[in-house]
């Protein structure tokens, strides 16, 4: 650990902090429906869109109606992604000429990008076309951020409204949201990236002779375009095989630090729009400092392990740190950083492999992962992830004192308690249902990259990376088979749409709600109070759920480790 | 609920041409013409051949040059399409070894590399990332350290003073941006190609 190591993590942390209210305010400007700067080169592009589809943007929608909208938006997302893998090699823009992709992998790469998961059993460079990776998967980058974050808008006007059935109309909101925020911060974006390095290009993959005389074929692309998206809308799919660790993906220390910022950048922006929308930035920030505790905690944890090294390689003299599977550009900390930063948003994008990283190191995007991703989370899902947990810790408070609790204005009553417990309960029922059944298929076993502990984290990695939507990978396992495709995509679908449906319910039930007006004995939810209690909900049941899982993998590779015990593949 | 349909499929319609197809057609169109070096995989041309990327790593094996780090990228086995071959740089297909820290493999693997780096340099002590698999496989830096750690080697091999070439490891060396960001480091194709000219001139 060095200090320009820290200097890093801390101004990242600032820049964060820094541009919180000032997206915060665009933001919720866009979604109130207000005119903006963009306003008189968009508008137009948004009335035509309105008019085809005979959308009335006045017309608001029950949340059930809401829910529908956005569920049909999504089988029709998901029917063109699939086709489109299924039968690349008779369509354009295939310099490579990728044949087409196997209908298990066609499955559990559509639903990984419409969740917004962006699992990658596909390789990349190897497997796509780029008609597929622009019109396939940068789309549903865009659109599976977008509905992320028009959820979260719905969640946040049940608690604003009082005493209706509305919270929005679907179709406005993802085309404001689209237009409005993600195009206009990832054209500049791209460009950006492109002037730092990255390939940008429909020509095919170029032969070089290398100085020793061989050849290297060097696959390129339309590749920017995609990061860009891919990072601001906590994707996390790689154009490459290897992600953000590819140098065309992230080729500088700068293009690798302003994509982190970028992973952070809505998600945290959201805090603030919640709460200037219930007419108290503070309620905001507290949100946003319980994220930030527990973010900066997980930093130092990894950061520690990582540099602190590989105790078996440390044995035998080397004294830099745990190097394998990271780049020299980023280095430890660049590297660290970024492994939580991803996780704890629902990015999923690597600059590091995450299988390689200390046994410790390697827990910590884990934890973040188990913890449903509402460190800042992804775009959306880690706010109404996080106001989950908000209705949780209202509710333990108000037994503690023996009141009916209410969070701003709004009294929480028993059908939102359920409809929260109900969506927290589903994401350990994947994350560990699904990794006992693995240990119980030979072949799944057997798919394992490392031996002992080691493996099974990688299981264990797999399932918590699909149902909370991330995308990372401890990539060792050999997870293009048809049992990790078929109950991988499984527990994507149930992961994105079994948190979306209850706590939709609670946005109509929240919204038909009167709002009371706080008295003295209202707990104030803006205080340490406040902030100690959630990250203390938070914590306990994270803990409970998934300690004795987390114990049988990295903690006992790590005291393995220790004693100096190795594994062998049989 | 049918009334969704329409709009359903309208606002998919439009979003997808917009953000699949205008998006990155635009954007590729100003970058082909802004920074077309970068945009086209800033590659590296010797008397008008392609020598490889500035941002790629390549596979270095003959003493004269200097060596990247190890590279665990693969390549389909010509015999078996099922199975894969170790493939150094394989620029078509990027990875990392993602093997475990307590796996027996990787230790067995640093303790081979090391012996035979400690071979080419007696008592020097083995900069962590020439021991190490990058996570792309095609990491197209060193750390100066592991550059310096091949001087004598190279200088050997080309028979040029070790002075010579340690001046060039120094020129070519990269450091924090804003003395901040990033790691210092050296990269490894372009410090080659300058010791061709070194050894042309």
């Amino acid at each position: 650990m060095t200090a320009i190591g820290w200097a890093q993590i801390a101004i990242f942390s600032a820049i964060i902090v820094a541009i919180t209210p000032v997206l915060g305010a665009y933001m919720t400007r866009v979604f109130n429906g207000e005119r903006t700067f963009l306003s008189p080169i968009l508008r137009p592009v948004e009335a035509v869109i309105y008019k085809l589809s005979g959308v009335d943007e006045r017309h608001e929608q029950h949340a059930v109606t809401y829910t529908v909208g956005m569920l049909l938006f999504h089988v029709g997302g998901f029917v063109i992604l699939y086709a489109l893998m299924r039968v690349q090699q008779w369509l354009p823009f295939n310099p490579a000429g990728q044949s087409a992709v196997a209908p298990d992998l066609s499955f559990n790469t559509s639903i990984s990008f419409v969740t917004n998961t962006n699992w990658q059993n596909y390789g990349g460079e190897s497997t796509l076309s780029y008609l597929v990776q622009m019109l396939g998967l940068t789309h549903q980058n865009y659109l599976s951020a977008a509905t992320g974050i028009v959820l979260a808008m719905a969640l946040i006007r049940g608690f604003t409204r009082h005493s209706v059935r509305t919270v929005g109309n679907f179709w406005v909101d993802i085309t404001r949201c689209t237009l409005y925020i993600l195009i206009p911060i990832c054209v500049p974006y791209a460009l950006f990236l492109i002037w730092q390095g990255m390939p940008q290009t429909l020509g095919a993959y170029v032969d070089a002779t290398t100085l020793e005389g061989a050849k290297q074929t060097i696959a390129v692309g339309p590749v920017a375009s995609q990061v860009a998206i891919k990072m601001l809308g906590t994707n996390g799919g790689g154009f490459f095989n290897a992600n953000a660790s590819h140098p065309f993906e992230n080729p500088t220390a700068l293009s690798n630090f302003v994509q982190m910022i970028s992973i952070f950048a809505l998600g945290a922006a959201l805090t603030n729009v919640f709460g200037r929308m219930v007419g108290n930035q503070k309620q905001g920030w507290a949100i946003f400092a319980a994220m930030g505790i527990l973010f900066v905690v997980g930093v130092v944890v990894c950061y520690a392990a990582e540099a602190h090294g590989n105790e078996a390689l440390n044995a035998l003299g080397l004294t830099g740190g745990n190097m394998e599977g990271k780049e020299v550009r980023f280095g430890i900390v660049a590297s660290s950083l970024f492994a939580v930063v991803t996780t704890a948003a629902s990015c999923g994008a690597v600059n590091a492999m995450h299988d390689s990283l200390t046994a410790i190191g390697g827990m910590v995007p884990l934890i973040n992962m188990q913890l449903g991703e509402i460190i800042i989370g992804g775009v959306g899902a880690g706010m109404y992830g996080m106001l989950l947990f908000v209705i949780i810790a209202i509710f333990v408070a108000g037994l503690m004192v023996g009141r009916t609790p209410e969070y701003v204005g709004k009294k929480i009553e028993a059908k939102e308690v359920k409809m929260a417990m109900l969506a927290i309960l589903v994401l350990p029922l994947m994350y560990l249902g699904w990794t006992a059944v693995a240990m119980q298929v030979p072949s799944a076993v057997a798919a394992m990259g490392n031996p002992g502990p080691h493996g099974f984290t990688e299981v264990l990695y797999a399932y918590v990376s699909q149902t909370a939507n991330n995308g990372s990978a401890f990539a060792g396992l050999s997870g293009n088979t048809l049992f990790y495709n078929v109950t991988g995509a499984i527990a994507m679908f149930v992961g994105r749409f079994w948190m979306i449906i209850p706590k939709m319910a609670i946005a109509g039930s929240l919204a038909a709600k009167k709002s009371i007006p706080p008295s003295a004995g209202t707990f104030p939810t803006t205080g340490g109070l406040f902030i100690g209690l959630l990250v203390g909900v938070i914590v306990i049941i994270g803990g409970l759920t998934f300690f004795p899982a987390l114990a049988l993998g990295p903690i006992v590779e790590q005291l393995a480790q220790n004693a100096g015990t190795l594994f062998a593949s049989n | 609920m049918l009334r969704e349909i329409r709009p359903a499929i309208v606002v998919l319609v439009a979003l997808t041409l917009i953000t699949g197809l205008v998006y990155p057609l635009v954007i590729t169109g100003i970058a082909q013409v802004a920074f077309p070096r970068q945009a086209n995989g800033s590659m590296i041309e010797r008397d008008g051949k392609v020598i490889g990327s500035a941002l790629i790593g390549q596979d270095f094996e003959s003493d004269k040059y200097f060596h990247g780090r190890p590279s665990a990228t693969t390549a389909p086995d010509p015999k078996d399409a099922s199975k894969t071959v170790p493939a150094p740089y394989n620029a078509a297909n990027s990875g990392g070894s993602n093997l475990g820290p307590s796996n027996k493999a990787l230790v067995d693997r640093v303790k081979g590399d090391l012996a035979k780096l400690q071979k080419e340099n007696p008592g020097t002590p083995v900069p962590e990332d020439l021991v190490t698999t990058s996570a792309s496989g095609l990491d197209p830096d060193i750390s100066p350290e592991a550059a310096l750690f091949q001087v004598p080697r190279v200088a050997k091999a080309r028979n040029v003073p070790e002075e010579r070439v340690r001046q060039l490891v120094e020129g070519n060396t990269e450091g924090r941006l804003f003395g901040l960001l990033g790691e210092p480091r050296v990269n490894v194709l372009k410090l080659n190609i300058a010791l061709d000219h070194l050894s042309a001139g």
